[in-house]
Order: C-alpha cells, then sequence, then structure tokens
C-alpha cells in the first residue's frame, strides 16, 4: 500500500516532458510516437500486414476462390507451398486470410472516415453555432445514443441485401457519436480563444470559419479518436460476418472465416486459428497506436481514460 | 427524487416512440413481406392470412395500430410462429439472457475493477504493464473469438464443461457462456479503473489525506474508490449494448434457447413484430441502465442533484 505514496509523489512532481515548439505539432507528435516502443512496434506491424495483403495476393499461384480438390484442409506446414495450410476446399489459407484482411481494413478504414467526417461537422458545427441549434443537435446525439444501433444495422444489412458498400455506411453512420461529442467540447473551448475573434474581426463567418480555424485545431484529438475508432468498425464487421450478414462466399472476410473455423475446430483447430489470429493481431495493433497516439498528440486525454 | 424519477421515465417516452417509428418504416420500406416466402398458397388465402395481420391497410392505419398495442404492452402475433405472440416469445428468452448477461457484467465488474486498481497501484511496474498488455488483447479478441476458444479448451479438451445443450436450470451449462462474454468487459473495465484511480490518486484531496499521516491503506479505502468509481457507471449504457451484442453470438455458439437467437432468424423471415419488439426492448434497456447510471452518480457523488 505504500504504492500509493510513490503516486502521490509522482504526481506533484511537475511533468517534465513538456512539448517544445520547436519541432511544431506534427514533429513533436513523431518524437513522442517514437519514445513510446510498444505503440511503433504496433504500427510497423500493421505496415507488414498492409503491405503483405496488398503484394501476396498478386505473386501468390494461389487465388481464393478455385477449389483443389486434392488437398482438403491441410494443416499448416512449412513445405508443399501451403505455408498455412488449405481450407475443407481445398482453397490457400493464407491467401483466403490475406484477401481477409483486405476486406476487413479497407472496411475499417473506409467506415472510419465516414464516421469521422460525419461526426467533425456535427460536432463543430454544433459547438461553434451554440445556442439553440447546439441544444437540438446534441439531444439528437442524446437520443440515437439510446438506440439499439446493432439490431438496426443487421435488419439493414439483411433487409437491403449484403452489398459491401452498404455494411461500411451503416457501420459509420452509428460511429460518429463519441467523435461528434468529444469535437463538440473541443470546439466550445476553441471558440473562446483570441485567435477565432481575430479572424471574425477580419470577416471570416460560418462554414469558413470552421474550416479554416476551427477543424485545423481538432486535428490531434480526430486523429486519435479515428484511429480508436478503426477497430471497433473492424470488430463490428466481423461480427457481422461471423452471424453470416457480412460479404458473400467464395469471397470471405476474418470474422466469416472465423465463424466456418469455428465449426470445423474439433478437427481442424488452424481453421479457427489462424483468421482468428489475424483479426486479433489487426485490432491489438490499432489499439495500441491508438493509445501511443493519444499520448502523444493529447496529454490530457490519457488520463481521462475511455470509455 | 421521486419527481425527478418520474421526469426521465417520461422523457424516455419520446425516445422509444423515435425507435419503434424507425424500426417500422425500415422494415416496411424494405422489399418482401413477410408470407411472400409460401408460393404455393392460394392467393385467397394469403389475402385472408395479409388480412388477418392487418397487413391490407394503409401504412398510417397499421402505424398507429403497432402504437396503440405498444401503448398496452402488446408486441403483437409473431408472423413465422403463428401460434405465439411476441410477448411470450421474449418472456420465455429473457431470464435465460438476463442471467448469462448479469452474471457477466458483475464477474467483469470484480475482476476488472480490481485488476485495475491494483495495476494503477503498481504504476509502470511489472504488475501494471503486464495486466494491462493483457488487458488490450482482451479488447481485441472478440466474443466470437473467445467463445469457440473455451469450447476447444475447458469441452473439448479438458471435457470439464458442456458445451451446448442447455438443460434449463443447469449452471454448469452457463459457466462458459458467462466467461466468454465476460472476458472483455473485463478487460474494458480493467483500463478504465487504472485510468480514474491514477487520476484520483492524483488528485489534492488524497495529498492532503496522505499529508495529514492517514495511512496510505485507509486512503484507499475510504476516501480513493469512491470517486474512482466515476467512469465506470457511465460505462454502464454502453455495456448493456455490448451485452446485447454479446448474447447474439454468446446464444448461436452456445446453443442458448434466448432472445438473441431469434432476431436474425426474424430478420431473415421478415417477421415484423417480433423484429419490431426485441428492438424496442433493447431500446427500453438502454434507456433503464442509462437512468440506473445516473442514480449510481448521485450515489457516489454527493455534489450531484438530481433535478
Amino acid at each position: 500500500m505504500s504504492t500509493v505514496k510513490a503516486v502521490v509523489a509522482a504526481s506533484v512532481v511537475p511533468r517534465a516532458a513538456v512539448a517544445s515548439d520547436a519541432f511544431g505539432f506534427w514533429g513533436t507528435a513523431a518524437r513522442r510516437l517514437r519514445a513510446q516502443r510498444r505503440a511503433f512496434v504496433a504500427l510497423t506491424t500493421l505496415g507488414i500486414i498492409v503491405l503483405a495483403c496488398l503484394l501476396l495476393p498478386w505473386l501468390s499461384p494461389y487465388d481464393y476462390f478455385t477449389p483443389h480438390l486434392s488437398m482438403l484442409s491441410r494443416p499448416p506446414m512449412l513445405s508443399g507451398g501451403h505455408l498455412l495450410g488449405t481450407d475443407p476446399l481445398g482453397r490457400d489459407l493464407l491467401i483466403r486470410v490475406m484477401w481477409g484482411c483486405r476486406i476487413s481494413l479497407g472496411i475499417g478504414l473506409a467506415a472510419s472516415l465516414v464516421s469521422v467526417l460525419i461526426g467533425v461537422s456535427w460536432g463543430a458545427g454544433a459547438g461553434y453555432a451554440g445556442g439553440l441549434t447546439d441544444a437540438v443537435m446534441m439531444r439528437i446525439v442524446d437520443i440515437l445514443y439510446s438506440v439499439p444501433f446493432v439490431p438496426f444495422v443487421i435488419v439493414l444489412t439483411v433487409l437491403f441485401g449484403r452489398e459491401l458498400w452498404l455494411i461500411f455506411v451503416a457501420i459509420g453512420a452509428v460511429s460518429w457519436l463519441d467523435i461528434a461529442r468529444i469535437v463538440r467540447g473541443q470546439t466550445l473551448s476553441l471558440k473562446q480563444r483570441e485567435f477565432v475573434e481575430a479572424a471574425r474581426v477580419a470577416g471570416v463567418r460560418g462554414w469558413g470559419m470552421i474550416r479554416r480555424h476551427i477543424v485545423p485545431n481538432l486535428i490531434g484529438i480526430v486523429v486519435v479518436y479515428a484511429t480508436l475508432t478503426i477497430p471497433t468498425v473492424i470488430l463490428f464487421e466481423a461480427f457481422l460476418s461471423f452471424l453470416g450478414l457480412g460479404v458473400h462466399s467464395p469471397l470471405a472476410s476474418l470474422g466469416s472465416m472465423v465463424a466456418d473455423g469455428a465449426s470445423e475446430m474439433q478437427s481442424h483447430p488452424h481453421l479457427l486459428i489462424v483468421p482468428a489470429a489475424f483479426l486479433s493481431v489487426i485490432v491489438y495493433c490499432f489499439n495500441y497506436l491508438g493509445d501511443g497516439l493519444r499520448d502523444a498528440l493529447d496529454p490530457h486525454g490519457a488520463e481521462r481514460g475511455r470509455s | 427524487m421521486l419527481r425527478y424519477l418520474l421526469r426521465r421515465l417520461l422523457g424516455a417516452i419520446p425516445t422509444l416512440l423515435v425507435i419503434a417509428t424507425i424500426a417500422f418504416l425500415l422494415l416496411h420500406a424494405a422489399p418482401g413481406g413477410p408470407f411472400d416466402a409460401d408460393k404455393r398458397m392460394l392467393p385467397e388465402i394469403q389475402r385472408a392470412i395479409e388480412a388477418r395481420y392487418h397487413l391490407n391497410e394503409p401504412l398510417w392505419r397499421q402505424y398507429l395500430r403497432y402504437l396503440s398495442d405498444l401503448a398496452h404492452g402488446d408486441l403483437g402475433p409473431s408472423f413465422q410462429y403463428r401460434s405465439t405472440s411476441v410477448n411470450e416469445i421474449i418472456a420465455q428468452g429473457l431470464p435465460v439472457d438476463a442471467t448469462v448477461g448479469l452474471s457477466a457484467l458483475a464477474l467483469a465488474l470484480l475482476l476488472g475493477g480490481s485488476i485495475g486498481v491494483n495495476a494503477a497501484l503498481h504504476r509502470n511496474r511489472r504488475g501494471d504493464v503486464v495486466p494491462m498488455a493483457l488487458a488490450v488483447l482482451g479488447i481485441s479478441l472478440p466474443v466470437f473469438v473467445i467463445a469457440p476458444l473455451l469450447i476447444l479448451i475447458f469441452a473439448v479438451d479438458l471435457h470439464w464443461l458442456p458445451a451446448g445443450d442447455y438443460v434449463a436450470g443447469s449452471l454448469s451449462h452457463l459457466v462458459l457462456p458467462v466467461m466468454a462474454l465476460a472476458f472483455p468487459y473485463t478487460a474494458y473495465i480493467a483500463r478504465m479503473m487504472r485510468a480514474s484511480t491514477l487520476e484520483v490518486l492524483s488528485s489534492p484531496f488524497v495529498r492532503t489525506a496522505y499529508a495529514k499521516g492517514l495511512p496510505p491503506r485507509l486512503i484507499l479505502w475510504r476516501h480513493a474508490l469512491r470517486p474512482t468509481l466515476t467512469p465506470l457507471v457511465s460505462f454502464l449504457g454502453p455495456a448493456v449494448v455490448g451485452l446485447v451484442t454479446g448474447s447474439i453470438v454468446i446464444e448461436s455458439v452456445f446453443s442458448l434457447p434466448g432472445i438473441g437467437r431469434y432476431f436474425i432468424t426474424a430478420a431473415l423471415n421478415r417477421d415484423y413484430t417480433l423484429v419490431m419488439g426485441i428492438t424496442v426492448l433493447y431500446g427500453a434497456l438502454i434507456i433503464l441502465f442509462n437512468l440506473l447510471a445516473e442514480l449510481c452518480y448521485a450515489w457516489i457523488d454527493p455534489r450531484v442533484r438530481l433535478r
């Protein structure tokens, strides 16, 4: 329990690592991020996975859809050409997983982009407008928070067909609420700053002000929350695919491969473990990267915690 | 206090109305009707069935009829299971869901809370770094990966616990589902508790308590612990959403007779009333837990006034 003492003592000492302005915003951020070894490892791992899933399907002699009836459900082996084994139709598991990564990462990035676009414009608009507009817009966000989105997205994808674009628009449209709230809070405090007043005196109004002066100052926090949105989106897409509501076969996403693998796990555990491992590593890396970016770009956010 | 509760419960009505309306419009805008699949049905019979369920009426009449039934607590007959009502289906499934969900939540709160506080007390040492790295892994492993892995280990390999074939009232059938559902929450809660404990321990009142010579153990238990619970309480609302999502997966993996399993088949079969009923139920649960969270706020922090 003497550790309470240590923590209290540590907090009394003023923080030494105050950002120096000499490197500029991104310079400081990059330096801080590099200082966090784990976040840097996460970034490198993600880079390798992205490169692999872009290049391997192109270099490999196998494709993700042609069945090979002489090679059913082979376990992973170093020789014989199938590094991670084959699936129950004899298709190379490595290539299928790489395609799954492409889909997961693609949907993750696209849907996060949608949610950032909606969230930033909604939050900055509400915060900058203030007054009744702000109250109404944030009340809408409050109501949407109580809407059970998972059933709605399931209904959407079931009823309107399993279109790939529909999936990420649906996910993006439901995950902007957090960003909108955070951005609004930041905008409220930015609005009081002198440079905004100066711009107003110079005649900048409305969306011009938001675009040129408010949003650029939000970039740090938006980058952090966008990075933390990507893994949630990837997990959500995997969840939909697991329920059989995602992409069409023969194309597979990591979620649908986990579902297929789970039904065969007693006889061929590699069919479950390989896609599950890739999914977890991708999400793990994005989470670590987001934590690292938050410490680097938004030092106060680290203590605020995430809910 | 009573007035506050009453006002909040009245305030929930418009939100529920919005949820019911979106669900209604979405389902009726979708292509296909509940009785399209039965191709061998004579047109007269199909017309008679549609008249029986009032599907031949104009949309606004159906909408008003649905709302007035809803106001009387009647969710209507199920289109798919023609002899049962939606109320009966929910009454059968909800106890199972509630048992699994609440046990998982309680387990996650106890385990995650103690891990988080302990990690904060051992900041940046092995007792912090290792559990927190595991916690990031925990939020990166979705329920649908954990659940099959648990079955693989505890049911298939070790034969300790049953994997499926739920028997009513059997506790051993609930152990694995509760573990799988609690896993990601434990990780989330541990991360949150660590952040909030660090924040509270660095606040002036803890320093004062320390300065006046209070033993660290007493500082933690008597003063610091209660305010650290604040972010945990705000997590309660989102947690329920996650439990709902998780329960859909858990029920299909462990073949538990809950509600979530019905939801997807209901959406696939255009069982309008069942889909709407479950959606409204989920919405009501989220609102209820948000209200509970606010009551807890007032209990934790006496400065909060419920008005």
